[in-house]
């Protein structure tokens, strides 16, 4: 890679100092992303572009924060939006580490057990589920004790 | 910690032993009066009298004091107050939580928000641990021990929690074989038999019954409702299939006993009632044995 290609790369990530990008999240998912990380309450400067070309994705999100590292328990919470997401943690302009999401043993808050007869259904409670597979993801409500699965997963 | 009883798989092969030891001993004297001076809360959410009954006379003859709700129509809930709000409330006034209710999870929950212990006779089509200890107790009681025994479980098998439960708990035990009796629309569920696969644990499954019946040492019976076939026909098809008669028994084991969590309506003829292995009656009566049992262990009372 020539050097002037190389350096537009770099720009593209590392238009902050110091910080994490987020990058590949599906578009449709960008807001609750910043949600599941608690993004819309930090005082740190945050820019982000959606609707951006991915071939991967058909049309992605980036998110960049500065001054924030996240632990791998914090941004692993967004696996089940944005199982393909990729960070890149940058320390003075300078991509220093690259990161996947994996998906965690647990989940509390952020999805709808799809069971309609499911007490979290009914009455204001913070769903919890143990991940019991990972393709297709099935995770079990600590509640009702059954399953949600793959397409059924739905965000609360 | 305090200690409750949510699903069977809650507790383990030790505990359920220890209960049986203790429903053993409430058998021989019912009468304890361990909860003197203690109030249970008996919340029965949605009607089940013949549940609700068998855990009232468990406490009073423990000695204990009931307050409660047998009316579902009557509590704060039909008035729109959240359950968390009404287990906060009871959870002040009582030593013990007995609820059923009939939403799935909700015992968990109520556990949760409770700092007294909770124990669920049944939430929703999700689990009723307190009837498969009595299963349990029935079994051993009748068969001697919990070892290498060979259980017919028959009817709805896809929706009966009973037999779901049954079949999780009798896993910890020394080489159970199941035997499942069930139309093709009401199996045993897939997760149950891949759990079956992994621990090593012989399973068979037929359309009907045959001669194989004679081979069991407990047949475990269950209604199956109509409301459960998307198809009617499918229903009338397979309606008279799942009914055990006496004659069928006629060549069973003689340690043979037949057990039905009740109601039944009629997938045991009449007749099997005067056959020495129908026991589904006195199973109804072990289950208060088991339920001061339950109590006695939960409340550290023995
Ligand atoms: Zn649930």
């Amino acid at each position: 890679m020539d050097n002037s290609r190389k350096n537009k790369l770099k720009l593209k990530v590392s238009a902050i100092k110091d910080g994490t990008v987020i990058d590949h999240i599906p578009a449709q998912y960008l807001f609750k992303v910043i949600s599941i990380l608690g993004l819309d309450n930090i005082e740190n400067q945050i820019t982000f572009g959606t609707n951006l070309e991915s071939e991967k994705l058909g049309s992605k999100a980036i998110i960049k924060v500065s001054d924030k590292f996240f632990e791998n328990d914090e941004i692993n919470k967004i696996a089940l939006v944005a199982p393909h997401a990729k960070l890149n943690i940058i320390r003075d302009y300078d991509v220093v580490e690259k990161k996947v999401v994996e998906i965690p043993k647990e989940i509390r808050g952020i999805v709808k057990c799809f069971n309609p007869k499911c007490i979290t259904n009914n009455e204001h409670i913070i769903t919890s589920f143990q991940v019991v597979d990972t393709s297709p993801i099935a995770l079990k409500c600590k509640y009702c004790e059954k399953h949600t699965v793959g397409d059924q997963i739905k965000m609360q | 910690m305090k200690r409750d009883l949510i699903s069977i798989t809650d507790y383990s092969k030790a505990e359920y032993l220890e209960i049986m030891r203790l429903a053993a001993e409430f058998e021989a004297l019912p009468n304890q009066d361990l909860l003197k001076g203690k109030v249970v809360a008996s919340l029965f959410f949605e009607p089940s009298t013949r549940t609700r009954l068998s855990f009232e006379t468990a406490i009073s003859r423990l000695g204990g004091r009931i307050i409660g709700i047998a009316d579902p129509g009557s509590s704060s809930t039909s008035k729109g107050e959240s359950l968390h709000d009404t287990i906060k409330m009871v959870s002040n006034y009582a030593d013990l939580i007995v609820m059923r209710h009939p939403l799935e999870g909700a015992a968990r929950y109520a556990a949760e928000v409770s700092p007294v212990p909770v124990i669920n006779a049944g939430d929703g089509a999700n689990q009723h641990p307190t009837q498969t200890l009595l299963d349990m107790y029935s079994i051993l009681k009748t068969q001697g021990s919990l070892d290498n025994l060979n259980i017919f479980m028959v009817g709805d098998l896809k929706y009966g929690r009973t037999v779901h439960s049954l079949l999780m708990a009798m896993s910890e035990f020394e080489n159970p074989i199941f035997n499942f009796i069930a139309p093709q629309a009401l199996q045993m569920p897939a997760e149950y038999k891949m759990y079956l696969r992994e621990k090593g644990i012989r399973y068979f499954e037929h359309r009907e019954f045959t001669d194989i019946l004679n081979e069991a040492d407990i047949i475990y019976m269950t209604r199956v409702q109509k409301e459960r076939f998307s198809d009617p026909i499918e229903y009338e098809k397979v309606k008279n299939v799942y009914i055990l008669r006496n004659s069928m028994l006629a060549k069973t084991k003689p340690n043979l006993r037949i057990l039905h969590p009740l109601p039944r309506v009629n997938e045991i003829h009449s007749d099997v009632d005067k056959n020495e292995k129908a026991y589904y009656f006195t199973q109804a009566l072990n289950g208060v044995f088991t339920r001061e049992a339950i109590i006695a262990h939960i409340m550290n009372l023995k």
